[in-house]
């Protein structure tokens, strides 16, 4: 039996962790739905576990999306993940090797070096030893490049850092104790009986030299245990809840288990997946534009989780999904920040009784449906009824004397009770038309139409619908030297992955400027409905900024293809002209 | 001693003549082909209805003084001052020099294609307070169709006092040009239905009140309060507009054969250029800044650089043509000066 | 409503501005300042959907507000859809919106509290 008293506060430590966690994840797991436990009984034993494994590796362990948004960071986020897990999965297999019993407990072998005579040799025991020398000085060089982010942030490519508070800064520098007192406790060991590799046995040899190290290493061992100890009893209330809970929430998302409007059981384990990165700090435009630095997830979450007040976060928050898009977790922020905002408006089934159903029945197959922002954009408007006609498509035009609103807004706002009245009366009259399909300029009523109204026909925004028309040959592009840089509205792009449609498009018919806001990256025009916060001067700033950022590369036109978007381009009275696609469709073809 | 006035509209052609009297050389810089600027656009003045080019001929025919050299289709393409004398590179190559400048670039219209729900190069019957001058010019006034309209809206505030095209000052004339172009429409249409569609009636000049009276009871004009929200075309052509009768309270639907919008004033793109090149500060209106608004009109930031006319903020003709004056008087102060 | 012989007596019609409660347009204003901007163009009423179907008039309900008469208010308000086209129009750059959100808000506050 190997055993010494040291072990105790990493046992100790380890054990009332995976209680508390245990506990912890029930609790969350008991409140879901029962369609979210049908949704996970039916997807459990299929290939999307495999694959939640997979993404559990890339992303828990290499951190695969940290590294190609910023490599430094990357790096720095393997050399823990992958890093650690390794000392423990090669430290098990060496203790197992040599022991030859898989019930060895736990501190064995984390504490292998100190148990096991050095003189004493078992198959591959220099090889071990040379990785676990190389992990851990892996793991050490992560360390490095953590404090010098801690130090200059800016070198890193990250222009700031998530602030602190001052328990934070405890588990902190628990963490980082963590190693070097592996280091330390190896080092003086190997210092004293032998044993290591390249690392800690250059390192034993030399602190030897100068260093009382017989009477150092017990103390090292003890102060390594405690250190590890600490930091799983602190583990729970740090942001390093998020080490254990994404990997459940890895599984959980893999087997579709979905955020819904209101807070639950998958958006705790959300909370607490994030890592507080801060790579959606520099996504955000409020930030980047309006200077304000506190409404970003990584506060909002933080703020959420330890029950602060963030009344004013959950309303600023312009829902471009650039955060979403880019965070390393994947945590769905667009809807749990959704979940904070309350109902407010007080209807009952009477209050829409005034809406009725306004479309009248036709024979068209094609109804096309401009929005009501669409109306105050009717170059729009005029392009699409011209490109029908180019087309020889016989359709309606359902909204031509107005319409109501999708009821996306009013869900935005948090009141998904009255936008479900809305819609409701909103599908009726748009089911009136019979149309077969149903073609929309507003990109925020295509993201609810598809996601939410469930309508008895098909759906299309007009980018994807114009690119049908030019692939089937319906419509004839002449050739054009118009340059073109595309801003793809939050809600067609990020909102309804409509990316390739668009880029065919002004590929067919311009000469496309590649930008760096591309796909996933393109910016909010400020506009946005979602913020029930900001002011109309900060829009104009938003506005103002992005117009900038996309006139830098000169394009002839700048083409977006939703209305608001257009509306709120205008406004400053820029030189580079904004257009719509389907306006600059209707001139080229 | 000479001075040199880059813009030939109104305010340049004025001061330059009053310049020249009093023994100044003057070098006046035009870029068009002819003097007379934004003038040479309109049919009749308000409040007396005198006859635009017939002033405009006036104006022109006092350039014709031995003490000005009229540089017309040229701009300036450098501005530097050495030794207290200012030197202007003209595109056509010539080298201007004098002791003051005074820049009278004037105004430009609004764009009405920014405001894109009024439909404005969308619908063919909605047209500017510009494009309705040209058409008393030519004594024709027509729907897209061929017809006499029937009924007539002018939209006040087109590109003024409208935070969504960053204009938020208010353009002054727009108001009194509405009422004088619909009693000039009346004249020619006795039968339509004209309708004034103003947030503010500002009728803040001698006789303008009376004639927004006149144009009520002798001319049957109808005002609503109310701004336009949107408009749209229907299949006869005819423009759907959407406002509020405030003073009612109910929104209200109508439909007119021709939409008139009272375009606004803006800093030209041609003053914006000076004021770029010489340094001259920009107000919050986005017109050029006056030294003092009480005891320095003309003057500017930039010693020497002198302002006349509507570059300085929107101004009728009677105040472009005083403050000509005025700044005729105040460069002679600044030139007796310089000479000591 | 009392009967007199015949005659009935109705609500005042006038705006009794001295009694009248304006503690919520204070605090409108105070909360968000552009809402004081409004020049009452009504081109926010003018492009409102549920404005051109039903007596919602956001213009009214406001500038009533900030004479203390909430009585419509309360009437009408829910009406809303919260579509943000009466943003998009207005002149003045009022934040009308967010200025709906905030009353629904202190609305459904009261509402709570009572």
């Amino acid at each position: 039996m190997y055993y010494d008293p040291f072990v105790l506060p990493f046992t100790l430590g380890l054990n009332i962790l995976l209680i508390y966690l245990i506990i912890k994840y029930a609790r969350w797991i008991r409140t879901f739905s029962t369609e979210d436990r049908q949704t996970i009984r039916r997807n459990i034993f299929t290939l999307k576990t495999w694959k939640a494994g997979k993404e559990v590796f890339l992303e828990s362990l290499v951190h695969h999306k940290i590294f190609r948004i910023n490599p430094f960071l990357g790096y720095m986020h393997l050399c823990f993940g992958l890093g650690w897990f390794l000392l423990i999965v090669i430290g098990k297999i060496e203790s197992l090797v040599y022991h030859t019993s898989i019930f060895n407990p736990p501190y064995f072998a984390i504490f292998f070096r100190y148990f096991h005579p050095a003189k004493e040799t078992f198959p591959g025991s220099n090889v071990f030893a040379f990785f676990m020398d190389l992990i851990l000085l892996m793991i050490l060089s992560g360390l490095l490049l953590a404090w010098l982010k801690r130090l200059y942030s800016k070198a890193l490519g990250l222009k700031r850092t998530t602030r602190h508070r001052p328990f934070d800064l405890l588990i902190l520098t628990v963490l980082w104790l963590i190693f070097p007192l592996r280091f330390l406790a190896e080092s003086f060991t190997s210092g004293l009986r032998g044993g290591g590799s390249f690392l800690t046995h250059t390192a034993g040899d030399f602190f030897n030299s100068f260093l009382p190290i017989e009477q150092l290493s017990y103390p090292a061992w003890w102060a390594y245990s405690s250190a590890l100890g600490l930091f799983f009893l602190l583990l729970p209330f740090s942001r390093y809840m998020h080490i254990p809970t994404e990997i459940v929430y890895i599984f959980l998302k893999n087997w579709e288990v979905r955020q819904g409007k209101h807070f639950s059981g998958i958006s705790q384990f959300q909370l607490y997946s994030c890592s507080r990165c801060g790579i959606c700090i520099d996504r955000c435009q409020l930030g980047s534009s309006l200077g304000m630095t506190d409404t970003q997830p990584v506060y909002f979450l933080k703020k959420l989780r330890h029950g602060k007040e963030h009344s004013i976060l959950v309303d600023n928050c312009l829902m471009c999904g650039r955060c979403e898009a880019a965070c390393p977790v994947d945590l769905r922020l667009n809807a749990l920040r959704l979940t904070q905002r309350q109902e407010d408006i007080r209807i009952t089934k009477s209050t829409y009784e005034y809406i009725r159903p306004a479309a009248a029945k036709t024979t068209a197959k094609v109804a096309y449906f401009a929005g009501c922002m669409g109306h105050l954009t009717p170059g729009v408007i005029r392009s699409m009824q011209s490109i029908f006609h180019k087309a020889g498509v016989d359709y309606t035009f359902i909204d031509e004397g107005g319409s109501i609103c999708c009821g996306r807004p009013m869900m935005l706002s948090g009141n998904h009770h009255t936008a479900a009245i809305i819609q409701e009366k909103n599908k009726a009259s748009l089911e009136a038309s019979g149309a077969e399909l149903l073609v929309t300029s507003c990109p925020i009523c295509y993201k609810t139409f598809k996601e939410d109204y469930r309508l008895d026909m098909q759906v299309l925004h007009h980018t994807e619908y114009l690119d049908i028309l030019l692939r089937e040959g319906a419509l004839h592009p002449h050739c054009s030297d118009i340059t073109t840089v595309f801003h793809n509205p939050c809600e067609l792009g990020r909102g309804c992955q409509v990316y390739t449609a668009p880029e065919h498009i002004l590929q067919t018919i311009s000469h496309r400027i590649a930008t760096a806001y591309e796909g996933k990256d393109a910016l909010c025009c400020g506009g946005s409905l979602a913020n029930l916060h900001i002011s109309p001067q900060q829009r104009l700033q938003l506005a103002e900024d992005a117009l900038n950022a996309y006139a830098a590369y000169r394009p002839d036109v700048l083409v977006t293809a939703c209305p608001l978007c257009k509306k709120t381009f205008s406004q400053p009275g820029s030189s580079l002209p904004v257009q719509d696609i389907a306006e600059l469709v209707d001139g080229q073809c | 001693m000479s001075v040199i006035i880059i813009g030939a509209g109104p305010a340049g052609c004025e001061a330059a003549y009053q310049l020249a009297q009093a023994g100044e050389k003057v070098e006046l810089i035009e870029q068009e082909a002819q003097p007379g600027g934004n003038l040479n656009n309109w049919y009749q003045l308000f409040p007396d209805r005198k006859s635009a080019q017939e002033l405009n001929r006036q104006l022109i025919l006092r350039l014709e003084h031995p003490n000005i050299r009229l540089h017309l289709g040229c701009m300036p393409t450098k501005i530097d001052r050495r030794e207290g004398r200012f030197e202007v590179q003209l595109n056509d190559g010539a080298l201007l020099t004098g002791q003051a400048l005074l820049i009278a670039g004037g105004f430009q219209l609004f764009n009405a294609h920014r405001k894109e729900e009024y439909g404005y190069g969308i619908y063919e019957n909605v047209i500017t307070s510009v494009e309705l001058e040209n058409f008393f010019t030519n004594q024709r006034i027509q729907t897209s169709t061929g017809q006499l309209p029937k009924r007539v809206g002018f939209i006040h505030c087109v590109g003024s006092r409208d935070e969504k095209t960053c204009n938020f000052h208010c353009s002054k004339l727009c108001c009194v040009t509405a009422v004088k172009q619909a009693i000039e429409l009346r004249e020619i249409l006795p039968e339509a239905e004209i309708l004034c569609f103003y947030m503010d009636m500002r009728m803040f000049g001698p006789g303008y009140e009376e004639m927004y009276r006149e144009a009520q009871e002798k001319y049957r004009i109808k005002f609503v309060r109310g701004r336009l929200s949107e408009a749209s075309e229907n299949k006869a052509k005819q423009v759907l507009i959407k406002a509020e009768d405030t003073l009612i309270g109910k929104p209200l639907k109508m439909t007119l054969d021709l939409m008139v919008l009272m375009v606004g004033m803006e800093l030209s793109a041609g003053s914006r250029q000076l004021a770029e090149m010489t340094g001259i500060e920009k107000a919050t209106n986005g017109f050029l800044r006056v030294k003092d608004p009480h005891f320095a009109t003309n003057e500017t930031n930039q010693k020497g650089i002198f302002l006349a006319g509507s570059c300085s903020s929107p101004m009728n003709l009677t105040d472009t043509l005083t403050d000509a004056r005025s700044a005729a008087l105040t460069i002679r102060e600044y030139l007796k000066h310089i000479d000591l | 409503m009392m009967n007199f012989w015949g005659f009935s007596i109705a609500e005042a019609r006038v705006i009794d501005y001295d009694k009248n409660d304006k503690s919520l347009a204070e605090m409108l204003a105070e909360e968000m300042p552009t809402t004081r901007l409004c020049i009452g163009c009504g081109g926010c009423s003018a492009t409102c959907t549920a404005g051109n179907l039903t007596e919602f008039n956001i213009r009214k309900l406001q500038m009533l507000l900030k004479r203390g008469e909430t009585k419509d208010l309360r009437d009408q308000l829910h009406k809303c859809m919260l579509c943000g086209k009466c943003l998009l129009v207005c002149p003045r750059g009022v934040d009308t919106r967010k200025m709906i959100l905030f009353l629904f808000r202190q609305l459904s506050e009261q509402d709570h509290n009572s």
